[in-house]
């Protein structure tokens, strides 16, 4: 009888095993296997949300599809794995995916001891600040003797403190557990100024009352940068997602966008040409093909078509590109040329 | 002495006057109302207070769920401020995601075989819940072999490739069995054939499982990633409930043993289960698990889930079934062995079928938490009922201030018609068994 049970067990367990086969050239992995595994979060608005058809949409999700079409010249092959913030970094370590691309800040910690490769930073993300328009205040400078909501025991709470104690400001501080207690405070006007990472702010300000009265301020008080992450110890693969997003980035800057690429690839600029694969072999360099860049713009767009897809101003999130907007317009988008 | 004069009393009753009906405030809707509820200033006192708050919890209730509510939209917008009636429910998010609330992401066009699931579950469980219906024990047979085989393959498409190791694994382990099956009872100077014979008809069963697992049914394949929501909820749950029965048995029966090393590992197998949160046990399960496997080698995430969460409801089973085995007295054991009953018989035919009804309420009311308990797989990146309504929140189109409110409603109204279904379920049980007069 026991041992009935006992094999049934071992039986049922080894089913679910599947050899996926996590050796050091994640490339060939992916090639051989036809799609590339990545980790997104469960649901966060703009960056890895499904939508109510069942299709994942945002930032993150792009740099995964991203990523399929400069491998496989095909942007749907890819599978997504929802993870949540605890378990992300051991789904990369184990080889469950591919490229963990949810979110994550680059912090000096994830990138050494914890054996992961951050591979740019997809957006800028940081600590701000949201307050009623009626109240008038353009500037956080201004916000001296505001009562903050925030969440508690959270970096968020000690950043307020440091940045309003450097300039000098008095504040009263308000804080809760649950994001949503804070957004509830807020909307009913138990504190004058909402903070908490920027990004956030813009997808907490659908669910007050009346989002058009709600400013978010420019100042951005921490740093948050947020890109795709690898495992260390594999170059190939890392330079391939490094320059997934570079890609997209020289695209946007070069004015090559999935609407005019058509045209584009007569073009006589040598920067365009190396771009789009007709010049030089990059694509091989990188172990794909040399329309690599060319199938991102096409199936995906340049980086700015994806931001203002996911979270651009025609988008109920309403982000202005601030500090992720390229160098060239004073942000600090900036990739590398290629050549 | 006195003369009465006729034509002087004007009135002499010549019957008994009827009884009267008793006042109008002893009888009928007013007279319930003051014996039940106005009996005393206190009584009074608390039945107003009560009404009161009746009243503000179903006024709020309705006022959301129906007055205010918004019924029909295409977005987020249409629940907010100058569309919305009020601060009502808005309906439309859940009508544009119900399908991923009963789902998850399961592809669209394969969502035919998870409905075929519901619906061979459906009528197996009215099937052995309705006494009337035939052939109840096949049934019964049926739904706990043929059934989880079925839905396997229907769920996850089937068609499962073996890698060679794992054959030769396979193989190997047989045989060792095999081998002790025929060496233990050769020792013990038994008759070793039976034994042998069981064990290998099992094994052969196992391998039919597996061979029919990797026939190709031409069902294209729907990872586990992809499923979400009530589909989850009832696979964890059921797999959950069918399996912690029959181990928390055996482990209660285990725990009782005279067999001092059976009797050990059945107490760390129970202490250990209960002693850790079911929050622990799924961390480990999905964060430590991976790490500790070779390179390679990855056990579905569901999977890994569904383990810990039966383990862990096992460990609960058993100690309420051995809340009914010591409930019974101890001339029923006594009974049972001067019959010259052998152990598994006195168990099967007089012990178990009488403790196991004892403990009916206590063995549901441990599935209705297992059901409930469900929803924590949400932080080890599985969709639940609940996680995936959570996960839909974060959709910029359908965000508004009553959003959630009305996620968070229709996922407590599902659970509540779950949970209140098994609870009936156990009270008519009783009744049936009639285990009130202890």
């Amino acid at each position: 009888m026991k041992k009935a049970i006992i094999s049934a067990a071992l039986g049922a367990a080894a089913i679910g095993m599947v050899a996926t086969g996590a050796t050091a050239a994640t490339l060939d992995d992916v090639k051989a296997k036809d799609f590339v595994q990545c980790g997104v979060s469960q649901g966060l608005a703009g960056f890895s949300n499904p939508d109510d058809k069942g299709n994942w949409t945002g930032m993150d999700v792009d740099v995964c599809r991203a990523l399929a079409a400069a491998i496989f010249g095909d942007a749907t092959k890819v599978k997504f794995t929802p993870l949540s913030a605890k378990e992300r970094f051991t789904a990369l370590q184990s080889g469950e995916i591919d490229v963990l691309s949810r979110n994550t800040t680059w912090t000096a910690t994830r990138d050494t001891s914890l054996g992961l490769n951050f591979a740019g930073v997809n957006y800028y993300d940081g600590q701000g600040f949201m307050v009623r328009s009626s109240l008038g205040v353009k500037s956080a400078l201004e916000l001296s003797g505001a009562s903050v909501c925030t969440n508690t025991g959270t970096t968020t709470e000690l950043n307020v403190a440091d940045y309003f104690r450097s300039n000098k400001m008095e504040y009263e501080l308000v804080a809760f557990e649950k994001a949503d207690e804070v957004v509830a405070a807020y909307d009913a006007g138990r504190c004058d100024v909402f903070t908490t990472d920027q990004s956030g702010l813009y997808s907490q300000r659908l669910k007050l009352t009346n989002p058009g009265d709600h400013v978010v301020l420019p100042e951005i008080i921490s740093k948050e940068p947020l890109g795709p992450v690898v495992r260390q110890g594999d170059d190939q693969w890392f330079n391939l997602v490094k320059w997934t997003h570079f890609a997209m980035v020289n695209a946007e800057e070069l004015g090559v966008s999935s609407a005019n690429i058509g045209e584009m690839m007569g073009s006589d600029n040598p920067a365009v040409k190396r771009l789009l694969g007709s010049e030089g072999a990059f694509g091989e360099a990188l172990g794909v093909g040399n329309d690599w860049a060319a199938n991102i713009i096409k199936m995906v767009g340049n980086y700015g078509e994806v931001f203002d897809r996911a979270v651009g101003p025609d988008t109920p999130l309403k982000i202005e590109r601030g500090v992720n907007a390229l160098w060239s317009d004073g942000g600090l988008q900036y990739a590398p040329p290629i050549r | 002495m006195t003369v009465y004069d006729k034509n002087k009393v004007s009135f002499v009753r010549s019957e008994m006057v009827g009884e009267s009906p008793p006042p109008l405030s002893e009888v009928g809707f007013v007279g319930w109302i003051r014996k039940n509820l106005f009996s005393s200033v206190s009584n009074s006192i608390l039945t107003i207070v009560g009404f009161y708050l009746a009243y503000q919890i179903i006024y709020v209730l309705v006022n959301f769920s129906f007055i205010d509510a918004v019924w029909s939209g295409e977005d987020g917008t249409a629940c907010r401020a100058p569309q919305a009636p009020g601060d009502g429910a808005c309906w439309p998010f859940v009508g544009a995601y119900f399908d991923q609330f009963i789902y998850g992401r399961y592809t669209i066009a394969e969502r035919w075989r998870v409905d075929l699931v519901y619906l061979i579950g459906a009528i197996g469980i009215a099937w052995l819940v309705i006494e009337r219906a035939p052939k109840r024990p096949l049934v019964a047979v049926l739904m706990l072999t043929a059934f989880p085989l079925i839905s396997f393959i229907l769920l996850t498409g089937g068609n499962f490739d073996y890698s060679s190791n794992f054959l030769w694994t396979s193989l190997i382990v047989a045989a060792v069995i095999l081998v002790a099956a025929f060496a233990i009872p050769t020792m013990t100077k038994s008759n070793p054939w039976p034994t042998m014979i069981t064990v290998a008809v099992v094994l052969l069963i196992l391998a039919g499982v597996l061979l029919l697992l990797s026939i190709d049914f031409g069902l294209p394949e729907v990872e586990t990633s992809l499923w979400g929501g009530l589909l989850v909820t009832l696979v964890i749950a059921i797999t959950g409930i069918v399996f912690s029965l029959p181990v928390g048995v055996i482990l209660a029966l285990g725990r009782q043993s005279n067999m001092p090393i059976v009797r050990i590992i059945c107490v760390i197998f129970i202490e250990f289960w209960r002693g850790v949160p079911l929050i622990t046990v799924l961390f480990m399960a999905s964060v430590m698990l991976p790490l500790f496997m070779p390179k390679g080698i990855h056990v579905d995430n569901l999977l890994r889930a569904m383990i810990g969460v039966a383990f862990f409801a096992s460990a609960y089973m058993a100690e309420v079934v051995r809340g009914g085995l010591q409930a019974l007295p101890k001339g029923q054991y006594e009974g049972a062995q001067a019959l010259g009953l052998s152990y598994w018989k006195m168990m099967g035919l007089i012990i178990l079928p009488q403790a196991l009804t004892l403990v009916i309420p206590a063995i549901v009311s441990t599935f209705i938490g297992l059901f409930k308990d469900t929803t924590l797989v949400s932080i080890v990146g599985l969709f639940d009922l609940l996680g995936q309504m959570a996960s839909s929140l974060s959709d910029p189109k359908w965000s508004s201030p009553m959003t959630p409110h009305t996620g968070y409603l229709f996922v407590g109204a599902v659970f509540w018609i779950f949970c209140f279904a098994m609870s009936r379920y156990s009270v008519y049980m009783e009744r049936k068994l009639d285990t009130g007069h202890g």
